[in-house]
C-alpha cells in the first residue's frame, strides 16, 4: 500500500501528469482513428523513449493503451467498421443502438463501463503481479523456458482462425530473431556489418505495423465515404444505468483472467461477455437491435482484458497481445528488463506505471465523455493525410535508431513482408513476439543446459516446467480435436480452418 | 464478422468450384526460400565454444527444417482449395480488386527517400516524403500537400533536435537549420 502511494507521487508529478494526460488524448484519438491502433501508435512513439524518463515513457504509453481500448469502440458504435478485433463485438449492439439514435447512451455506457472495468482491473493487478512475481522468482531457467515455449505456442495455436498461418507468422518472427551475432557468430547477417546487432525490434514493429497496414489500405482505399452517424453528448438514463451495471461487472469478470492468459487477449472474453448478457438479458427482445447490455458487458471486458496483460508483462516479462509486445519492447530499450526482479528492482517505475493506470482511467472518463462529439469529427479526417501521415512517421522512427539509410531500407522490406502478411492472412501477433521472445527462449535453454553441464533432463527436473507442458499437451489435443469437429460438422474438400470464436 | 461469414458462403456458395488461391504458392515459395537460407547459414557455422551447450546453429538447424516443412504445407492446403482471409478494417474496401499500381507508387517514393536521405537531410526528404504519398493516395491539393509537409517535418526535426535532445543530421540543410 505504502509502495503504491509512493507510486502516486511518482505519477502525480506535473511531467507525468502531463505524459499521462498526452498519452490517454493520444490513445483514443488513435483508437477512434482508423487504419492506426495502440500498437502501432507505441510503435511510431518508440523513438521518445531515447530521451524521455522510463517512468514518464511508460506512464503515456499505458494511457495509449487504455485509450486505444477505448477508442476503438467509438468507431465500432458510429461506424459499424470496427478497428480493432476487439471491438467487434460492441459493433453488433452499438451501431444498431447509434442507428436507432441512442449512440450517447452507446458512447456513455461504454465510457463508464471501460473506467469501471479498468478500474478493478488495475486493482487486481496491483494485488497479483508482486505476488506472481514473488513465485515466479523462485521459478529456474528450465521453467522459464517452458513457460516462453507455452507464450509462443499458445499466441499461435490458439488465437486466430488458422493454424497453419499462425505457425508460418511464428517462424518468420523467429527467424528475423536469428539475425545478429548474440551466440559468439553471425548468423544470417550474410557479411553486413550493420546486422551484427541483429535488426532493431523497434523497425520490424514499426514496419510490420505501420507500413504494412498503410500500404494494405492503400491497395484497398474504400472510395467512398463512410456513413457517420452524427452524435452529441454521452448520457444515460436511470433505467440505463441499471441496466448497465452488472454488464460492467460481469464484463470485468471475463475480460481480466483472460487478458492474464498467455493466449487470452480480448476478443473471446468479449464475445463471451456479449452471449452471456444475451442470455441474460430481461429484454431479449431488444438483442440484434441496440440492447445496451450488449454494448456494456463487451466494453468492460475490452478494458479488463488490457489490464490483464499487463499481469504477465510485468510480472513475467511476457507480452501477450500486440501492443503488450510493444510496450515490452519500449521498457527494454531502457535496458530494463520485465520479471520478476523487475519489481523489487525498479519499484518507482513500476509503482508509479500501476498508479498512473488509475490516473489514466479516470482521466478517460473525465476528457473523453464531454469529448465525445470532437472524436467523432477524427473520423472525418482526408484518408491520403492520414495514411501519408503515418508513413512519415513510421519513416522519422525507424530513422531515429541510427540515422542510417539502411534502416529506413530495412522499414521498406519489412513493410512489404507486412503487406504480404495482410494479403495472405498471416496474423502480426506471433510474428511480433517470435521475434521478442526468440531469442530469449534460446538464452534460457542455454543457461539451463549450462547449468546441468548438457544434461536435457533438467528441462522437466522443475514441476512448474512439467505442468506447463501438461498444458501445452492440453492445449495441442484441444486444437487437433476442435478442427476435427469442425471438419466433420463441414466436410468436403475445400474444408477451411473456420472455428473463428 | 458477419460481413465476412456471407463473403465466405458467396464464394463457396453458388460456384462449389475449387478456388484455388494462385498467389499463395508464391508465399510457400517464399517460405522455401527462407528456410532454406536460414539451413544454409546454420550449416555453414563453425562448431561453438566446448562449453556452449546450445550450439549457434542448433536453433537454425530447426527453425529452417520447420519453414521448410510451412511451406510445403501451405502449398498442400492451397491446392486443396484453401483461401486466405484478408485482413479487413475501416478504410479498407475488400469487395473492390485490389488497387497494386497505388502501392507500387509508394514503393518509387520511398525508395527516393532512402536513396536520398543522407545526402539531402530529414527536413527535405520528410516533407517529400508526406507530399508524395498523400499525392499518390488521391490527394490533389498540391501546394496544401507540400506546406503541409515542410510544417510536419521541420516540426518534427526541431522537436528531436530540441525537445528530445536528438540531432537527427540536417544533411545539405546544415548549418541553415
Amino acid at each position: 500500500m505504502d509502495l503504491l502511494l509512493e507510486g502516486f507521487a511518482t505519477a502525480l508529478t506535473p511531467t507525468n501528469l502531463l505524459f499521462a494526460v498526452i498519452g490517454v488524448l493520444l490513445g483514443t484519438a488513435v483508437g477512434v482513428l482508423p487504419g492506426i491502433g495502440p500498437a502501432m501508435t507505441v510503435a511510431l512513439l518508440l523513438p521518445v523513449t531515447y530521451s524521455v524518463e522510463p517512468s514518464s515513457a511508460l506512464i503515456m504509453f499505458a494511457g495509449i493503451y487504455y485509450g486505444g481500448m477505448y477508442g476503438g469502440s467509438t468507431t465500432s458504435i458510429l461506424l459499424n467498421t470496427p478497428g480493432e478485433s476487439s471491438s467487434v463485438v460492441t459493433a453488433l449492439e452499438g451501431n444498431k443502438m447509434a442507428k436507432k439514435g441512442r449512440a450517447a447512451q452507446a458512447l456513455a455506457t461504454a465510457a463508464i463501463g471501460s473506467f469501471v472495468a479498468g478500474t478493478i482491473g488495475t486493482v487486481l493487478l496491483v494485488i497479483l503481479a508482486p505476488n506472481i512475481a514473488d513465485l515466479v522468482v523462485k521459478l529456474g531457467a528450465p521453467s522459464y523456458f517452458a513457460i516462453m515455449l507455452l507464450a509462443l505456442f499458445a499466441v499461435t495455436a490458439v488465437l486466430g482462425t488458422s493454424k497453419l498461418r499462425g505457425f508460418i507468422a511464428l517462424f518468420l518472427g523467429l527467424s528475423i530473431g536469428l539475425i545478429g551475432t548474440t551466440t559468439g557468430q553471425a548468423r544470417l547477417t550474410f557479411g553486413e556489418a550493420k546486422l551484427a546487432d541483429g535488426i532493431d525490434i523497434v523497425v520490424v514493429a514499426v514496419a510490420i505495423f505501420a507500413i504494412g497496414e498503410a500500404l494494405w489500405v492503400a491497395a484497398h482505399l474504400r472510395r467512398k465515404p463512410l456513413d457517420i452517424i452524427p452524435v452529441g453528448q454521452p448520457w444515460m438514463s436511470r433505467s440505463d444505468w441499471g441496466r448497465s451495471w452488472k454488464p460492467w461487472l460481469r464484463g470485468t469478470a471475463f475480460g481480466f483472467p483472460f487478458g492474464a492468459l498467455p493466449a487470452g487477449g480480448a476478443e473471446v472474453p468479449t464475445f463471451l461477455s456479449y452471449i452471456t448478457e444475451r442470455r441474460l438479458t430481461k429484454h431479449p427482445e431488444e438483442f440484434g437491435n441496440g440492447a445496451i447490455e450488449g454494448v456494456a458487458g463487451p466494453e468492460a471486458a475490452n478494458n479488463a482484458s488490457a489490464a490483464g496483460t499487463l499481469v504477465p508483462l510485468l510480472a513475467i516479462g511476457l507480452p501477450t497481445t500486440a501492443t503488450a509486445a510493444v510496450i515490452l519492447v519500449a521498457i527494454q530499450s531502457y535496458g530494463l528488463q520485465p520479471g520478476p526482479q523487475f519489481l523489487d528492482s525498479n519499484p518507482e517505475l513500476v509503482w508509479g506505471l500501476l498508479a498512473s493506470l488509475f490516473i489514466a482511467n479516470t482521466l478517460l472518463l473525465v476528457i473523453n465523455l464531454p469529448l465525445a462529439p470532437v472524436w467523432a469529427k477524427l473520423l472525418q479526417i482526408p484518408r491520403p493525410y492520414l495514411y501519408a501521415g503515418i508513413l512519415f512517421f513510421a519513416s522519422l522512427g525507424a530513422f531515429s535508431v541510427n540515422f542510417d539509410a539502411f534502416d529506413l531500407a530495412l522499414l521498406g522490406v519489412l513493410g512489404l513482408l507486412g503487406l504480404a502478411m495482410r494479403r495472405f492472412g498471416l496474423p502480426v501477433l506471433p510474428l511480433i513476439i517470435g521475434v521478442i521472445l526468440g531469442p530469449r527462449v534460446e538464452n534460457q535453454l542455454a543457461e539451463a543446459l549450462a547449468i546441468s553441464q548438457g544434461d536435457v533432463s533438467t528441462l522437466w527436473s522443475e514441476p512448474v516446467a512439467v505442468v506447463v507442458y501438461v498444458v501445452m499437451a492440453l492445449l495441442l489435443v484441444g486444437t487437433i480435436v476442435a478442427g476435427r469437429r469442425a471438419g466433420a460438422a463441414a466436410p468436403g474438400p475445400e474444408k477451411k480452418e473456420e472455428v473463428s470464436a | 464478422m458477419s460481413a465476412h461469414t456471407e463473403q465466405r458462403l458467396e464464394e463457396s456458395g453458388p460456384s462449389r468450384g475449387r478456388v484455388v488461391d494462385t498467389a499463395q504458392y508464391g508465399l510457400a515459395a517464399f517460405l522455401l526460400v527462407v528456410g532454406v537460407v536460414v539451413l544454409v547459414d546454420a550449416a555453414g557455422l563453425e562448431k561453438g565454444f566446448a562449453d556452449q551447450p546450445v550450439q549457434p546453429y542448433a536453433f537454425g538447424f530447426v527453425i529452417g527444417s520447420v519453414l521448410v516443412a510451412l511451406a510445403a504445407l501451405l502449398a498442400v492446403a492451397t491446392w486443396r482449395g484453401d483461401v486466405a482471409e484478408a485482413e479487413d478494417g475501416e478504410d479498407i474496401d475488400l469487395t473492390q480488386g485490389s488497387d497494386w499500381a497505388t502501392v507500387a507508387k509508394l514503393g518509387v517514393v520511398f525508395v527516393i527517400v532512402v536513396l536520398t536521405i543522407s545526402w539531402l537531410g530529414w527536413a527535405i526528404v520528410g516533407a517529400f516524403l508526406f507530399a508524395g504519398t498523400a499525392r499518390v493516395l488521391g490527394s490533389r491539393t498540391l501546394i496544401l500537400d507540400v506546406a503541409i509537409g515542410t510544417a510536419l517535418s521541420l516540426l518534427t526535426w526541431y522537436g528531436f533536435y530540441v525537445g528530445l535532445g536528438i540531432p537527427i543530421p540536417a544533411g545539405v540543410l546544415d548549418g541553415v537549420l
